[in-house]
């Protein structure tokens, strides 16, 4: 048990140490200690912000530690969000239910990246052509949606409306002794945090195992992977599938959050947004990520009051400026930058 | 019968038009540097934006077009100096880059310009075989899109330009021993792919509505080309867009024009599970 959980430390993850452990079980607490005292609402909201960061740790897991650049994570999400609409409406899900619809339609999606990525990693596309058919895909999918309108347009009883978006799906809810618990506000909240750690704890686990170690090596050099033995094919698909339902998990989730989805959450600038999240907080490593992700969210929404428009100017701009003069990602380098003024052990090479 | 025959070849040049005009500066580019151009849509936009204000300002216009493919190849040249040749070491990186200027353009010009803005209508009449009327126009563009792609053979073939840039793009280092100035080749790719943008917005500025995130209507036509086309843009760039303009072609008329988009995007899925370097790297490795 105790080897087990050795692998949550390790060469792959940045904060290892007990001054991490401590800083992470009191960044914890506080999480758990926020909704006490705030209006369930705001708390609903504050979930709202968690949704996204399993795309962006998917995202991380992919392009990160495997080398594989996909640019869509949204086209997943969306899949998986419509998927939970489509099924949830059909089964006029209830109770556990709609926590089945949400696996299945997560499902839907891994099967779909599953067929993606066999055909584009099997005829060994790598590189800048792996972003643009997935890019591709995503736009693709977005303009589908987007002339669904008519109601023949429909599975079942749910219907797609085109630009307007599906509604109408029932939220989460968790079965409980007798009564089951709707999933909104501070319990939803919760349910989320706790997902979302068991996510977070289990990349770790898994980047820092054997598994991890032959993902990097993937990443530093594909051909020297392949000739040590491994059938980097596999691992790549795996890692493909895994990171896109992921991405699917953060889709399914949003729609039942907010019992919407359009085909806008596909498209552009929506679908840059994983992108600048994951290499603007540096994207391989996983805490950078999600704690870069929840900083960019947080920010952007407080942007978005104010305009839209410069808020997106602001995220183009901060690709940019990152991939320009800080490639490896803001919230890395900080880390690596406290690490060095510190004197600490390095515990891991920096990216070349 | 004749009027039926026409009419599949029309759908096919419209559609073999459109890929190529949307194509050919994204392939250039990226035959040239390795990068793909994510700005690409807002350098077609860009094209579209000037030959609409010009005419409005009593250009005629062919001008009007000169100018929009001028000003996108301009502005692609000074992106060229100022931030991509940065990144020709990290071809990853430089879609993020251009991704992060399109972001900045659509949403600049979505401030500024507003969302919507007065179209000009298109020129040139149509004309019958009968039962069926076409638009003129429409042949106006498969004759660029030819033209285009004779300006490149003749560019890369016949000119000593073409010649630097071959060798460029065959061994970079080689090149630059022997005296190229690779940061000028590149420089002038660049602004020519950029121009190739914009002239495609020009082109098909008359057929559209203005808004200004039009770019996106261009580019999955565009990507997919030249995923499926490779590096060349002559031996690859073409026969793909033949290929892909007879699926997507009939899959129009069959089933209207978002099937056929998603059915040129699974031939195109199925495509590179066969050939992965597209069509001209599998023609480089069977003529070796």
């Amino acid at each position: 048990m105790l080897q087990l959980l050795g692998n949550l430390n390790g060469p792959q993850t940045i904060g290892n140490g007990r001054a991490f452990w401590i800083g992470f079980a009191v960044v914890l607490a506080l999480a758990i200690a926020y909704p006490l005292g705030f209006d369930p609402y705001d708390v609903g909201n504050a979930a709202y912000f968690l949704i996204w960061i399993f795309a962006a740790l998917g995202l991380s897991l992919m392009w990160g530690y495997t080398g594989i650049l996909s640019f869509g994570q949204m086209a997943f999400f969306g899949i998986a969000g419509y998927g939970y609409g489509v099924i949830s409406i059909n089964l006029s899900a209830t109770g556990g239910m709609t926590l089945l619809a949400l696996a299945a339609a997560v499902a839907v999606a891994a099967l779909f990246a599953a067929v993606l990525g066999y055909f584009m990693i099997y005829g060994r596309v790598g590189g800048v052509f792996f972003g643009i058919v997935t890019f591709a895909t995503t736009l693709a999918l977005a303009a589908f949606m987007g002339q669904t309108a008519g109601p023949e347009w429909a599975i079942g009883r749910a219907r797609f409306n085109g630009y307007n978006g599906m509604g109408g799906m029932p939220p989460l809810e968790l079965p409980w002794f007798g009564e089951p618990v709707l999933l909104e506000g501070t319990v939803l909240y919760y349910s989320i945090l706790a997902l979302l750690l068991v996510v977070y704890l289990g990349l770790r686990w898994l980047v820092n195992g054997r598994f991890g170690n032959v993902l990097v090596a993937i990443r530093e050099d594909p051909l020297r992977a392949e000739l040590l033995g491994y059938d980097i094919r596999k691992y790549q698909l795996a890692v493909f599938v895994l990171g896109s339902s992921l991405a699917a998990l953060s889709g399914g989730l949003y729609t039942a959050w907010g019992q919407f989805i359009t085909p806008a959450v596909m498209g552009l600038p929506s679908a840059a947004m994983p992108i600048i999240w994951v290499a603007f907080s540096g994207r391989a490593d996983l805490t950078a990520t999600l704690v870069g992700t929840f900083v960019l969210l947080l920010s952007f929404q407080a942007l978005t009051v104010y305009s839209q428009q410069y808020a997106l100017i602001l995220m183009g701009a901060l690709l940019l400026i990152t991939v320009l003069f800080v490639p490896s990602g803001f919230v890395s380098g900080i880390s690596q930058w406290l690490r060095r003024s510190h004197g600490g052990i390095r515990t891991r090479e920096s990216l070349s | 019968m004749f009027a039926e025959l026409f009419s599949i070849a029309f759908q096919f040049a419209d559609v073999f038009a459109f890929l190529i005009l949307s194509a050919a500066g994204l392939a250039i580019i990226f035959g040239m540097m390795g990068i793909i151009n994510m700005a690409h849509g807002e350098f077609i936009t860009c094209g579209i934006y000037v030959t609409v204000i010009g005419v409005q300002h009593g250009l005629p216009l062919p001008v009007a077009q000169a100018c929009g493919a001028l000003s996108a190849g301009l502005i692609g040249v000074v992106l060229e100096r100022t931030i991509i040749y940065r990144l020709y070491d990290r071809p990853l990186d430089s879609i993020l880059a251009t991704w992060g200027i399109s972001l900045i353009v659509t949403q600049g010009m979505l401030v500024t310009l507003g969302s919507s803005w007065p179209g000009i209508g298109t020129p040139a009449g149509s004309f019958e075989v009968a039962p069926y009327t076409f638009s003129t126009y429409r042949i106006a563009l498969f004759v660029a899109a030819v033209v285009v792609m004779i300006g490149i053979y003749l560019l890369f073939m016949h000119t000593s330009f073409g010649t630097l840039a071959r060798a460029t793009m065959q061994n970079a280092q080689m090149a630059r021993a022997l005296g190229v100035r690779t940061p000028r080749i590149y420089a002038m790719s660049f602004g020519i792919g950029a121009a190739l943008a914009g002239l495609c917005g020009a082109m098909y500025a008359p057929t559209m509505t203005l808004i200004p995130t039009m770019g996106v209507t261009f580019i999955v036509e565009a990507f997919v080309t030249v995923v499926v086309g490779g590096s060349n843009v002559l031996l690859g760039t073409v026969p793909a867009a033949a290929v892909l303009s007879v699926i997507r072609s009939s899959l129009n008329a069959w089933q209207g024009q978002i099937i056929g988009q998603i059915g040129m995007l699974i031939a195109v899925i199925l495509v590179i599970r066969v050939l992965p370097e597209g069509v001209s790297g599998w023609m480089a490795r069977r003529t070796r």
